[in-house]
């Protein structure tokens, strides 16, 4: 499904990514671990196609199409999808407005027809019920004077809707307590299928209680430096990072 | 010292011929036209030294005078208003102007909705109608150059007498349909009494190709508790040369709504001058201006708060896109006494591209000591990240930066109160974004 190849990434002439060997098989989760710094955001940001940064080297494919080669917005009508680590407030913007504008661009770049408004809105509130997101939210302006759970549970809302191919969660648990953990979890959850792929980007092995993965990658200084399965998320835990560290040192 | 005189330009003689040959056959009294010409001529057409004029020279963009056109026949009128198409949606009774004169044809005196009137301007001047007395209700707006021009020239018009509730929307229909450039003077007064209330739509077209050069006035004495809603469109032709003021007096605890939506014109000027003249009233005047190609759009605003305890609050939205250039002046007077006066005005530039300019200048006169004011202005692009967050949802780019300035631009817009107007303004700004795509 997606993979990457010797990936080397900048910014600002400061190497971030160095040279990233990384697959993701259809049907797996896979949880990407590792300390700050380590390259773990860029990464899911170069995927999704953000432009501050400089591709120097590598390729990455999503079912053998090269993403590097697309905008932003044809990366997502190819089946990626980044859950955002801060999504962003769009005042002006109400979240069924935003909702129905991408999800019929995604259609029409796919070239399937435009949903109907009777269509669109039952997807919606289906979605929004299992997710326990209040319908007054929706109409709000998208992710303005939201809290950190309504901003991660709308990011999931939206993954539910565009029925993504690849799926980023980057730092999907932060600012989360431990009940809107449990609800964005089960949206995750719930999506899981043999035709989706999930790159799940964490600190903590807490998430992967709840999501739990197949595989599991330690990034370190720019690359995948061991892979193992979820029971590496819970060494990582008990042992921290030092060793890897300590490696890179050595 | 010696004394100084600058040479008129071709154009300043031009109006001297013009104002000459026309004082005769205008009608009604000539002598506040020959006063207010002359103290225009005194002074001559505002240029960049002129402060009021610094960012809208007309001494160098008015460079011909266009003449002003005989009324339309009946048949040439008809398809003028046919063609019309701004918030043409929207029910309402219909007062319209083809060429710069009323077409009192179309309105059915017989018919108006109960506690409306309406006097054509022309009848009521060469008959000295009573209400002639309350026009200019904004004393210092006679300083200016643009209005002293639409004063000495103006030729027809309406004046309409608001003495209640008045559910209908009035829709003040300026239609400009000749296809060589023409000039027109309107005058419109609107005379809101004591607790009535109105809707007053405004919109002004011009087919495109002709350097048209409207100089039209509305102005309205609103009583106190009077509630006017009053939503301006500048729909002009893509060569016109469009200069308009809006002056206003407001009584006490009153509601005075006014937003102005411009994508029209080569050059367009929006004057906006209210007084607020009683305690306890609020003011909101909003603008919304879409400018591209090499446009150039001023909206230029002075409110006075003649009374205490009122409240004003302004927002101009503006966005450039290509080379073109965005102007915003706006003063806020506080005299001693208006004591406890809350006001605050905001302008608010988006640039799409490299290459456009916005001028912002925001002043605020305050002279009492126990007042808020504040004012502020910024100038800036579309946001990175934003747009980013919109593509990687599957929004190709022109489609992201079209929801974001839609989102930037319903700010001034959300306050309009007819649904019908406000979704025809949305639907405006849809299609001016629509055309940059």
């Amino acid at each position: 499904m997606l993979e990457i190849k010797n990936l080397v990434v900048q910014i600002e002439d400061k190497r971030i990514l160095n040279g990233l060997n990384l697959t993701v098989n259809k049907g797996e989760v896979a949880a990407i671990m590792g300390p700050n710094g380590s390259g773990k955001s860029t990464l899911s940001y170069v995927i999704a196609g953000k432009e501050d940064y400089e591709v120097l080297d590598g390729e990455i494919l999503l079912d053998g199409q090269n993403l590097l080669e697309m905008e932003p917005d044809q990366r997502a009508a190819a089946g990626v999808f980044l859950a955002f680590q801060y999504p962003l407030e769009i005042p002006g913007v109400a979240s069924m407005t935003f909702l129905k504008a991408t999800l019929n661009a995604q259609r029409k770049a796919r070239g399937q027809e435009e949903l109907t408004t009777p269509d669109f809105i039952k997807r919606v509130n289906a979605a929004a019920q299992q997710l326990e997101i209040p319908k007054d939210m929706l109409k709000r302006a998208l992710n303005v004077g939201f809290s950190g759970g309504e901003k991660k549970r709308m990011e999931i809302l939206q993954m539910a809707l565009l029925q993504p191919s690849f799926c980023i969660l980057d730092e999907t648990d932060s600012g989360l307590d431990i009940d809107a953990l449990r609800i964005v979890s089960e949206g995750v959850n719930a999506l899981r299928s043999p035709d989706r792929a999930f790159l799940v980007i964490t600190h903590y092995q807490r998430l992967l209680n709840h999501i739990v993965p197949d595989t599991v990658h330690v990034m370190h200084a720019g690359r995948i430096v061991k892979t193992g399965g979820k029971e590496l998320a819970l060494e990582l835990e008990a042992n921290g990072y030092a060793d890897y560290r300590e490696s890179e040192a050595a | 010292m010696a004394d100084v005189t600058l040479m008129k330009t071709p154009a300043e003689t031009a109006l001297v011929q013009a104002f000459e040959s026309a004082k005769t056959a205008l009608p009604g009294n000539g002598e506040s036209r020959a006063q207010a010409f002359e103290q225009f001529n005194a002074r001559g057409l505002p240029h960049r030294r002129v402060e009021e004029f610094k960012y809208t020279d007309l001494r160098a963009l008015l460079r011909e005078v266009a003449p002003f056109a005989a009324a339309p026949s009946a048949d040439e009128a008809k398809a003028a208003l046919a063609g019309a198409k701004a918030l043409a949606g929207v029910e309402a009774l219909q007062v319209p102007f083809v060429n710069g004169h009323f077409m009192r044809e179309a309105v059915d005196f017989h018919a108006l909705p109960e506690n409306l009137e309406i006097v054509p301007l022309a009848e009521a001047l060469a008959n000295g109608h009573e209400w002639l007395s309350r026009l200019s209700p904004v004393p210092w707006a006679n300083d200016n150059p643009v209005y002293q021009l639409n004063t000495s020239f103006m030729a027809d018009g309406v004046m309409i007498r608001v003495a209640g509730p008045v559910e209908t929307p009035v829709h003040l229909r300026f239609v400009t349909a000749a296809s060589s450039a023409i000039a027109t003077a309107t005058r419109v007064l609107v005379v809101v009494e004591e607790g009535a209330s109105v809707t007053l739509l405004e919109t002004h077209e011009s087919t495109d190709g002709a350097n048209h050069q409207p100089n039209d006035v509305v102005e309205m004495i609103a009583g106190d508790r009077t509630n006017v809603q009053h939503v301006r469109v500048n729909a002009e032709g893509d060569k016109a040369l469009a200069l308009s003021t809006l002056a206003a007096k407001i009584g006490g605890e009153a509601v005075f709504n006014s937003i102005n939506v411009t994508a029209g014109a080569a050059t367009s000027r929006h004057q906006v001058f209210a007084l607020l003249n009683g305690e306890n009233t609020h003011l909101r005047v909003n603008g919304a201006t879409m400018l591209k190609g090499s446009q150039h759009g001023d909206s230029t605003l002075v409110v006075e708060h003649g009374a205490p305890h009122c409240e004003s609050r302004e927002l101009f939205k503006t966005v450039i896109d290509n080379e073109a250039t965005g102007v915003f002046q706006g003063k806020i007077i506080v005299p001693h006494h208006a004591q406890k006066t809350d006001g605050r005005m905001m302008s608010a530039a988006l640039l799409l591209e490299e290459g456009g300019s916005m001028n912002n200048k925001p002043e605020l006169e305050i002279f009492a000591d126990d007042v808020q004011c504040a004012h502020g202005a910024t100038c800036g692009q579309l946001d990175e990240d934003l747009l980013f967050y919109l593509m990687a949802r599957g929004l190709p780019k022109k489609e992201a930066e079209s929801l974001l300035v839609q989102a930037f631009l319903g700010e001034a817009l959300e306050f309009v109160e007819n649904d019908a107007a406000r979704e025809a303004l949305v639907g405006t700004v849809e299609s001016w974004l629509k055309a940059r795509s």
